[in-house]
């Protein structure tokens, strides 16, 4: 269970709402109604006030790299520092069973970064993020640059990932696919009006 | 054998040459001619006034006075340090502090070991040579330190993606700067490995020659300048080393989250 209470994330009301295991919530505005700040402050990469719980443990009482290995935020545009997506994942098990999920080619492992295209990327982004198994993945429009095909195959990977005992947070602006794989979901006004998990009838 | 000295005359002799300047400045419309006054006053006026503070203070040969003379230095160095960052730490007092504990750490180590094990006087504390070297540390030191932060805060503002990835992945807040660091630091040295590459051929390095102009042995002139150069390049290292850690320590914070926030471009371009 993802807990976060009365978590006050600058010019977003103050939040509260949990994310049970195997679930995920959606979470849901306009642009710069501040989706992205949520999750960043979730993972502790920005200051907030208020508290963040997973399984019992708040944020502050591990160690912030521990913290985010157990709650991965990962960006809609992943960034790399080293020359190949290998060397960024050379330590993550079961690899291939995940390139092969997503429908890449394991040579795409070896090539130059730049030389990927977007989509490519972005998939190798979201393995990235799963692939050393965070107990919380929040996933900031993991397929925003992904053909309708490819979107498929992320979309089961989450719901896998669900299925495996995580909770997911998810930032989309894709109604069906939020229809499909959120449990509730959060609506971020933009104005000052208290945000609250709603449940959504399956 | 020592130096001829010099004569008021003989400065004034060599003064005609900035009139040749002022009259070429004239004649081509360039209008340099106030600013060259200007800056040859100031020469003037701040090199005596360095002159005849040394003099007393090698006259006193106290450890006191030595002592106040290097922070004097100290102080200023930090100061030109914080005032060349394109984006500086906001609170300019951390700017300063970074500056100046950087050249203090570096500078200080490097003086203390070149004068006190390397050179030996007696006393050891003797302002002859300590404020001499501790000018020469000084001067390139902050050439490395100020290098060593440009690159970082540079790096650190075009890499953030990639430092926020790390962090996000669960990398520490070292882990995630390790290529910006690395950066830096290189950034920082390579003047002095050029410099050491060149010196003697391309560049007859300023102590060598004043000693030689004093009347020194060439080849002792040389074998102190291979001691400075050596020192040089020490405290270049370690001020990089101690700049760059301490600039990616204040651009993070103790939860290992990236602090760009606390870098304020300077956009008043004080210079």
């Amino acid at each position: 269970m993802l807990r976060i209470d009365n978590l006050r994330v600058p010019g977003l009301p103050a939040l509260s709402f949990e994310v049970p295991a195997q679930e995920c919530l959606a979470v849901e505005g306009p642009s710069g109604s501040g989706k992205t700040r949520l999750l960043r402050a979730i993972a502790d990469l920005d200051p907030a006030e208020g508290y963040v719980t997973l399984e019992g443990v708040e944020r502050r009482e591990v160690p912030a790299p521990e913290w985010r290995r157990r709650v991965r935020y990962a960006s809609a545009e992943p960034a790399w520092w080293a020359r190949t997506a290998r060397e960024h994942l050379a330590a993550a098990p079961k690899l291939d069973r995940l390139l092969s999920a997503l429908g890449l080619d394991p040579a795409l492992l070896d090539r130059p970064i730049a030389e990927l295209s977007t989509g490519e990327r972005q998939r190798l982004g979201l393995i990235r993020a799963v692939a050393d198994e965070p107990r919380v993945l929040l996933l900031d429009e993991p397929t925003s640059a992904l053909d309708p095909q490819a979107a498929a195959l992320a979309e089961e990977l989450i719901r896998f990932q669900m299925l495996a005992g995580r909770m997911v947070v998810l930032v989309s602006h894709d109604a069906q696919r939020v229809a499909r794989l959120a449990h509730a979901r959060l609506l971020l006004a933009g104005a000052a009006r208290p945000g609250t998990a709603q449940s959504v009838a399956a | 054998m020592s130096a001829i000295d010099l004569s008021l005359l003989d400065l004034g002799l060599a003064a005609l040459l900035l009139v040749v300047n002022g009259a070429i400045s004239l004649a081509f419309g360039l209008r340099l001619e106030t600013s060259l006054a200007v800056a040859a006053v100031r020469m003037v006026v701040q090199l005596a006034a360095v002159g005849l503070v040394l003099k007393f203070v090698f006259a006193q040969s106290s450890p006191l006075w030595t002592l106040a003379i290097a922070v004097v230095m100290v102080a200023v160095a930090g100061w030109e340090v914080s005032q060349r960052q394109e984006r500086r730490f906001a609170g300019r007092w951390w700017s300063y502090g970074l500056g100046n504990a950087t050249l203090l750490l570096a500078g200080g180590l490097a003086t203390l070991y070149a004068v006190v094990l390397v050179i030996g006087p007696e006393p050891w504390y003797a302002p002859r040579y300590v404020l001499p070297i501790l000018g020469m540390v000084l001067g390139s030191t902050l050439t490395s330190v100020s290098l060593a932060l440009q690159t970082l805060t540079e790096g650190a503002e075009r890499e953030r993606a990639a430092i926020e990835a790390r962090l996000a992945l669960g990398a520490t807040r070292l882990e995630a700067f390790s290529d910006v660091l690395r950066r830096a630091m290189r950034m920082a040295v390579t003047p002095l490995v050029n410099q050491m590459s060149v010196a003697g051929i391309v560049t007859l390095p300023g102590m060598m020659t004043g000693q030689i102009v004093a009347g020194a042995d060439p080849a002792e002139a040389a074998k102190y300048q291979i001691m400075i150069m050596l020192v040089l390049t020490g405290a270049a290292g370690l001020g990089a080393l101690a700049a760059a850690l301490g600039g990616a320590l204040m651009l993070s914070d103790g939860r290992h989250r990236l602090r760009l926030d606390r870098l304020a471009f300077d956009r008043q371009g004080s210079r």
